[in-house]
């Protein structure tokens, strides 16, 4: 098994943290593990991005040209992640945000409404959480399963109590994938 | 019976490639009395830079390390950081201290590095020839100041008074300036020296000892002449003395009188 | 007991295993993409009470390293290509007088300022002996997070048992992603070569050391340059190291190290999908670079790829002495070659 995930939106959504916490899961489910970050010279607000591979096998290269499954979380990203998604690969989408349908007939396309769900949970800044949720469920390649053990690693002690909203996102994330 | 003066021990009885009149020589005998008066033979090292001084390590009795021209203060630190209860020498000339090395010399000496820099101006480069070098003095020729040092129409900039500035430096603790043109200002800078030296080994913080010193050969005079230009016309731009004292011990001494 | 694994950046994992590795003086300067790797240091070196400077430039770094290496201390740098450019007079005059050094450029594009992006274009100079005389050094290519730690722990023995600078060369992509890695063992420093040549703490009889790269006679300076390539001739015999993947029945054989072997990797496994017998060579020590094992493989077809305009295919051409019909695919500028890419330049080729 490998999937291969192209993570992309703007700066301060969580694109980074996302990619993060999905290859740290991965690789605590002994999965072969590979992030690489890339994001705008600016400080805040440009573009960020994150190819994620999780695998069964040895990595070859760590760059994603060709994903198995693309998380579009705004708007800017959707022309970049159709052009380059596997044929027949997984389009998450954050409908709160890309409010166009994609062009490409061959994906499987699931929207997940992920600002609004993290707001109903009591802040937008969850919705990465929400993503990540849905990309485990539609993919199943990284199962999430020891997230509340990496999390406690992950952040440091004083967030610690952030962490059963982080988990609850995750299972709203999920639910929303038919 | 005691021995009241004698070749001292951390220096190499072997004679020098140094040119007649020249003051390395004078300056390697001070810094090794003084060695040898602090029983420190056995634990110093000497950095050795880029010009005529390359030869030190031929001469001294001790452990040496030569670093790229102008970056004398950068391997002093990376020594003085690996041995701090070691004597650490940073031996420098005018175009190593001066204009080459002068962003290592004056972070090493901000850092409050505790090693010793034994800074020799002769005010000009002697071992490539006779170039301008930072200090040569306004008029005074070189082989790339054919008409003399011209700060305006030539644009050749100033002397530079290397004490002084570094004295606005929080890192330094001790700038003196002395000379060997004779034997009184001889006897100073030795004193200059071991100050100097005993406050490193104190880890006081960044000690540097100026050493104005003849280049007779590349100044085209010769030994007396060049002693004496020392006096007439280096002294009166670079005032000699003490020009920081900021030591523990002097203020010990002082709160005593 | 080996240590859990951890996910780490890479330039924190080479930072890590430098520390590990015993590392007692780091001297940096910032330059993207390493930073992390210096912040590393900054924290871990003082909070292990050893020597870490900020240095005032790279060429200062350099020689703070060179003086505490003097010593007979563990001493390293890390920069990035500008700030290796700067570095190589150090690393000349630590060549010159024997000096064990560890360097790691984390490379980015050049010639010039260039960008921040991964590139392979310091290959000639990292190689060729970027400074000025006749030397060469240890060049290491790490291909993932996890070698680029092995590769720096072990950096600091061979630079020791070698007497001479080691360079770790890995390239942002190494530098700026992470992976899983589990961390070398805490060396002991007892398990340390003996530095009899150090300067300071000398012994009563001991005659006087200088560390010294300074020959003003000719006739001596050259048999101390004879001497030492008698040593890079022996590290010719022993040091190389590389991997191979299906060089045996491939029809061609793609060559290349770090990053670029990684996209090589999953080109390669894509090509046999297709039938096609396609191999993988992937030179480990760039110097001493694998030149008998080309010797011996030449005859093949090659394929060299690298993330420049063309460096290491030289060294492919050289070594398989003309025999071998070698290709280049190459991109520069920060820019990565693709798993497809690679994939449509072998079926070029290979015209299938």
């Amino acid at each position: 098994m490998t999937e291969k995930t192209f993570m992309a939106g703007f700066g301060g959504q969580g694109i980074i943290s996302l990619g993060q916490l999905w290859v740290y899961c991965g690789m605590k489910e002994g999965l072969e593990v590979t992030f690489f970050p890339f994001y705008g010279a600016e400080k805040r607000g440009g573009i960020a991005r994150a190819s994620v591979i999780v695998s069964t096998e040895e990595i070859a290269s760590p760059l994603v040209t060709a994903p198995d499954s693309a998380v579009v979380m705004n708007m800017d990203s959707l022309p970049l992640c159709e052009a380059i998604l596997k044929e027949g690969g997984t389009l998450l989408v954050n409908s709160s945000l890309v409010k166009v349908d994609t062009k490409r007939t061959d994906a499987r396309v699931i929207k997940v409404p992920c600002n609004e769900i993290a707001e109903r949970l009591g802040d937008v800044k969850f919705a990465n959480m929400v993503m990540m949720g849905a990309l485990s469920k539609a993919t199943g390649a990284v199962k999430l399963d020891k997230l509340e053990a990496v999390l406690k690693t992950f952040f440091s002690e004083s967030k610690h109590k952030f962490i059963p909203m982080n988990m609850r996102a995750i299972e709203e994330g999920a639910k929303a994938v038919s | 019976m005691e021995l009241i003066y004698g070749h001292p021990k951390s220096l190499k009885p072997i004679q020098t490639k140094y040119c007649p009149g020249c003051g390395h020589g004078v300056i390697h005998r001070l810094i090794t009395e003084v060695i040898d008066e602090l029983g420190m033979q056995q634990k110093s090292v000497i950095l050795n830079p880029v010009g005529c001084s390359i030869w030190a390590s031929i001469y001294f009795d001790f452990d040496s390390v030569q670093v790229p021209h102008g970056r004398t203060p950068a391997g002093a630190t990376g020594v003085k950081r690996m041995l701090p209860d070691h004597l650490v020498i940073c031996y420098q000339g005018d175009g190593d201290l001066a204009a080459i090395g002068t962003a290592e010399a004056v972070h090493a000496a901000n850092r409050g590095e505790k090693f010793t820099t034994i800074f020799v101006n002769n005010a000009i480069y002697g071992m490539t020839g006779g170039q301008m070098a930072p200090t040569t003095l306004v008029g005074q020729k070189a082989t790339t100041a054919p008409y003399g040092r011209d700060p305006v129409e030539a644009g050749m900039g100033y002397p530079i008074r290397v004490l002084e500035m570094f004295a606005t430096l929080e890192g330094t603790r001790y700038l003196a300036r002395g000379a060997v043109n004779n034997a009184a200002n001889t006897r100073k800078t030795k004193q200059y020296i071991k100050k100097a030296f005993e406050a490193q080994l104190r880890g006081e913080g960044s000690t540097m000892v100026e050493i104005l010193s003849q280049c007779p050969t590349n100044w085209a005079m010769d030994p007396v002449e060049s002693v004496e230009w020392v006096e007439s016309d280096m002294i009166p731009f670079y005032k000699l003395g003490e020009i920081k004292d900021e030591l523990q011990g002097s203020a010990v001494k002082e709160a005593a009188k | 007991m080996a240590d859990e694994k951890r996910l780490m950046k890479g330039n924190e994992a080479m930072g890590e295993a430098a520390v590990r590795a015993g590392c007692d003086a780091y001297f940096g300067y910032p330059i993207t993409p390493q930073n992390e790797l210096t912040a590393y240091m900054a924290k871990h070196m003082l909070d292990h009470k050893r020597v870490f400077i900020q240095a005032e430039s790279e060429v200062s770094a350099i020689n703070m390293v060179y003086g505490a290496a003097a010593t007979g201390a563990r001493s390293m740098t890390s920069s990035s290509s500008p700030g290796i450019s700067l570095k190589q007079e150090g690393i000349s005059y630590a060549c010159g007088a024997d000096v064990p050094i560890v360097v790691i450029n984390v490379a980015r594009s050049g010639p010039g300022l260039g960008g921040i992006s991964p590139a392979q274009g310091d290959y000639f100079q990292s190689t060729r002996g970027g400074g000025h005389g006749d030397y060469f050094h240890i060049v290491l290519a790490p291909k993932s997070v996890q070698e680029a730690a092995d590769l720096t722990f072990e950096a600091f023995d061979l630079a020791d048992e070698w007497r001479m600078p080691a360079m770790v060369l890995a390239d942002g992509m190494i530098g700026q992603m992470m992976e899983g890695v589990v961390l070398p063992q805490p060396k002991d420093p007892a398990t340390r070569v003996a530095k009899p040549w150090a300067s300071g703490n000398r012994p009563a009889g001991r005659p006087v050391n200088h560390v010294d790269s300074t020959h003003l006679v000719p006739e001596e300076f050259e048999q101390a340059n004879i001497a030492r390539y008698k040593r890079y001739d022996e590290m010719k015999k022993t040091l190389v190291r590389y991997e191979e993947q299906h060089v045996e029945d491939a029809d061609l054989i793609l060559a290349a190290y770090g990053t670029s072997a990684r996209v090589c990797l999953g080109a390669m496994q894509m090509a046999r999908k297709l039938g096609l017998k396609v191999g993988l060579f992937r030179p480990i020590t760039l110097w001493p670079f694998p030149e008998k094992r080309l010797g011996e493989l030449a005859g093949k077809r090659f394929l060299t790829v690298e993330m420049s305009m063309g460096q290491m295919v030289e060294d492919v051409r050289l070594h398989t002495r003309g025999k071998s019909e070698v290709s280049f695919y190459g991109r520069c500028g920060g820019m990565i070659p693709t798993e497809e890419d690679v994939l449509a330049e072998i079926r070029r080729i290979l015209k299938k």
